[in-house]
């Protein structure tokens, strides 16, 4: 092939019929205070884990909720839990139980 | 045989079943110590002075239970009167028994059914001048004292309010069994006694007598028979309150003598489900006072307190909600009658469910101060805590006393904070926050400090705990003091009206009360507030639940602020960032923490 001197991006489409939805769907169930979440990102902002590190619980949910669960993993192991987040939420997520659930979530379905 | 008739038997069954069920409880609990605290037990039952002060607990608590009359009288008295009044008829009954048998090995039922068997002929009203009208006017009495905390049980039911309880534990089938097994009882006894005693027309005391030959006066049957299903009757009830004992809350009184025992020497609580927590769960009487001091009743949750989790883990199903849902506040542990330690119950549950989660802090510097954090040979270590960078003021306030005293300082969370990881802990994740606490060592280890001062409970509880730093651990309540008493901060009084809350992890947590007090009298008026010191509310901004919503939480700080209102102060101060921020939400008054005001009252 001809090299033009830049490369196709991958296709990045979310086909929602076809993406992992299991642990969104635990989640919810078991934290149901994530549905109001507005995004401002605040408690990403605040966090203690991501003054270190690229750790961002505002991605992590959209993750969650678009159902591309790769790269959670490894991602929620950084949190430190301190509850900062929570405390800075402006909606009154309550995240420190998120984290716990996505945890359980991925403990369980693997 | 003379003395012995069939009706005897569900009762001594029942003893034998009881005595066989709780000796191998005690057999099965003790041999699963773990060796050092076998021999701490050994050690403690061959020291004397260790073994009377249990021996007087058990006394105290197991039978008078001091507790429950300094919480309220009638409650005392009502337990005072069961307990007791039941070990004095036991003991008395022996002794009674054996001036008629003449010998000291009786049949175990003997003394209990003595009335059946002995019909005196002397019958006096208060016949005090002869050894068995003594014995039958004192177990007369004993009795009606008995069956008057039977009475009062009876109000309780229905009047929990007179005994200074809002809200009773609820029971379960076994619970409700072995009850009015209980309550039938002494009842039951009273019958008996009565009607031998009105059918033989002697035998019976003050109370027994009279009551005997009146019932036999109405009693179309004859009384001979009715006497006698009358002591079937107590008999069963005693054989059907043994066999339900160990299944029900009452195996709290055997283990409870146990739970003492162990306490006096010195074997404590560990990090998971052992030996010693099956003797707390099984020690715990259900009495529900743990119910009422629970603020999640605020919050509208009435399944999660320390009694229903209790019961869930001596039933082996804890459903995981309950065990998350718990301000982790310690109220509960502290009005516990039995001194349950009801949080690392709660905390042994957690780390069952939370502990084997991943967790990976590799990204966390491999200790080096950052820019501007030189070591401070000899100096301060200030730890702000993660609590405290959502709370700048009280920074601000700590690093403006510091210079003004000049001590020699450095913030090791200046920049970037790791967190203490009593957060962590409180889940259940103590493994994944030994990581943190490293970390955290490390940076302390690097600035030579002498004195690590923290503005924080929840760290100042784990630095403490935990970390087993080789330096001394302030909060700084404790700092703050320590500047004033030596003069290193002259302060200017502004006497306005304060209320103090004390924060659950300083308080409760770290039996700090004092110092921030002694602070704050320097610089202020301090005003009562309801709740204070070991009874002190929780803010509601508590990281130790984790699935409650934030309306629930406000509801608790609203209550929570109300009591601290009492006496209209202009400021509400506290000791914790967290307790700050919690309040500053709901509060029409200014919240401070104590540093922000020591800062303010520094002339110049």
């Amino acid at each position: 092939m001809k090299d033009f001197g830049y490369s196709v991006l991958k296709d990045e489409t979310i086909d929602y019929d076809r993406q992992d939805m299991r642990i969104a769907k635990y989640v919810l169930l078991q934290e149901p205070s994530i549905q109001l979440c507005i995004g401002c990102g605040s408690c990403s902002g605040t966090c203690a884990a991501g003054h270190f590190t690229e750790f961002n619980i505002r991605r992590v949910h959209t993750l969650i909720r678009r159902g591309e669960t790769r790269l959670l993993k490894k991602e929620i192991q950084k949190c430190m839990f301190c509850g900062k987040c929570q405390l800075v939420c402006p909606r009154g997520v309550n995240l420190r139980n998120l984290i716990l659930s996505i945890n359980k979530a991925i403990e369980q379905i693997g | 045989m003379i003395n012995f008739n069939l009706f005897v038997l569900p009762f001594s069954l029942g003893l034998i079943y009881l005595l066989i069920a709780i000796g191998k409880s005690w057999y099965l609990w003790i041999k699963a110590l773990p060796a050092h605290d076998k021999v701490k037990l050994k050690a403690g039952i061959r020291h004397p002075q260790l073994m009377l002060g249990a021996i007087r607990e058990v006394f105290m608590e197991g039978l008078i239970h001091r507790k429950m009359w300094l919480r309220n009288p009638l409650m005392g008295y009502m337990h005072t009167s069961f307990a007791l009044g039941w070990f004095l008829l036991i003991v008395l009954g022996n002794i009674e028994s054996r001036f008629y048998s003449g010998t000291h090995l009786n049949a175990p039922y003997y003394p209990i059914f003595l009335k059946f068997f002995i019909h005196d002929k002397l019958v006096i009203f208060f016949e005090v001048y002869t050894v068995p009208g003594i014995f039958r006017f004192l177990m007369d009495f004993i009795l009606l004292f008995v069956l008057s905390g039977l009475f009062l049980a009876i109000i309780k039911r229905q009047k929990s309010k007179w005994f200074g309880m809002k809200r009773a534990a609820e029971y379960q089938l076994t619970d409700q069994i072995s009850l009015i097994c209980l309550w039938m009882i002494f009842p039951m006894r009273l019958l008996a006694e009565s009607y031998t005693a009105g059918y033989y027309g002697s035998g019976g005391g003050f109370m027994t007598q009279p009551l005997g030959g009146f019932l036999v006066s109405i009693t179309p049957l004859p009384s001979d028979f009715i006497a006698y299903t009358m002591w079937w009757g107590y008999s069963l009830a005693l054989g059907i309150f043994f066999i339900t004992l160990p299944y029900s809350r009452y195996m709290h009184i055997p283990t409870e003598i146990l739970l003492i025992f162990f306490r006096h020497c010195a074997i404590q609580p560990r990090k998971w489900h052992s030996a010693f927590s099956d003797v707390e769960v099984h020690a715990c009487s259900r009495c529900g006072v743990c119910i009422d001091v629970c603020q999640l009743n605020d919050a509208g949750i009435t399944d999660s307190q320390a009694v229903y989790f209790i019961r869930g883990v001596r039933d082996q199903y804890v459903p995981d909600e309950i065990s998350r849902k718990c301000l982790v506040c310690g109220r509960c542990q502290e009005v516990c009658p039995v001194g349950i330690r009801t949080d690392s119950l709660r905390l042994i549950k957690r780390r069952e469910l939370f502990s084997s989660q991943p967790s990976d802090y590799s990204f966390l510097p491999t200790a080096s101060l950052s820019r501007g954090e030189s070591p401070r040979q000899g100096g301060v270590a200030y730890f702000a805590g993660c609590m405290s960078h959502l709370t700048p003021s009280i920074i601000r306030a700590m690093k403006g006393i510091m210079e003004k005293a000049g001590i020699n300082y450095v913030q090791i969370d200046e920049n970037r904070s790791i967190c203490c990881g009593r957060p962590l802990m409180i889940a259940g994740k103590d493994r994944q926050a030994n990581d943190l606490i490293t970390a955290n060592k490390e940076l302390i280890r690097q600035t030579k400090a002498e004195l690590l001062v923290t503005s924080c409970p929840i760290c100042y509880r784990v630095f403490r705990e935990e970390y087993t730093l080789p330096i001394r651990v302030q909060h700084h309540t404790q700092f703050i003091l320590d500047l004033v008493k030596s003069g290193r901060i002259p302060l200017q009084a502004h006497f306005k009206k304060v209320a103090y809350h004390d924060p659950c992890d300083l308080g409760r947590g770290s039996r700090i009360y004092s110092a921030p007090r002694e602070v704050l009298a320097k610089v202020a008026d301090l005003v009562p507030v309801i709740n204070e010191c070991s009874d002190a509310l929780c803010c509601g901004g508590s990281l130790g639940i984790l699935n409650v919503s934030q309306q629930q939480r406000d509801e608790m700080t609203k209550i929570s602020l109300s009591t601290l209102m009492k006496e209209q102060p202009e400021i509400l101060v506290t000791a914790c960032p967290l307790c700050k921020k919690t309040f500053s939400k709901h509060a029409e008054i200014e919240v401070k923490d104590i540093a922000e005001l020591v800062y303010k009252a520094i002339p110049g």
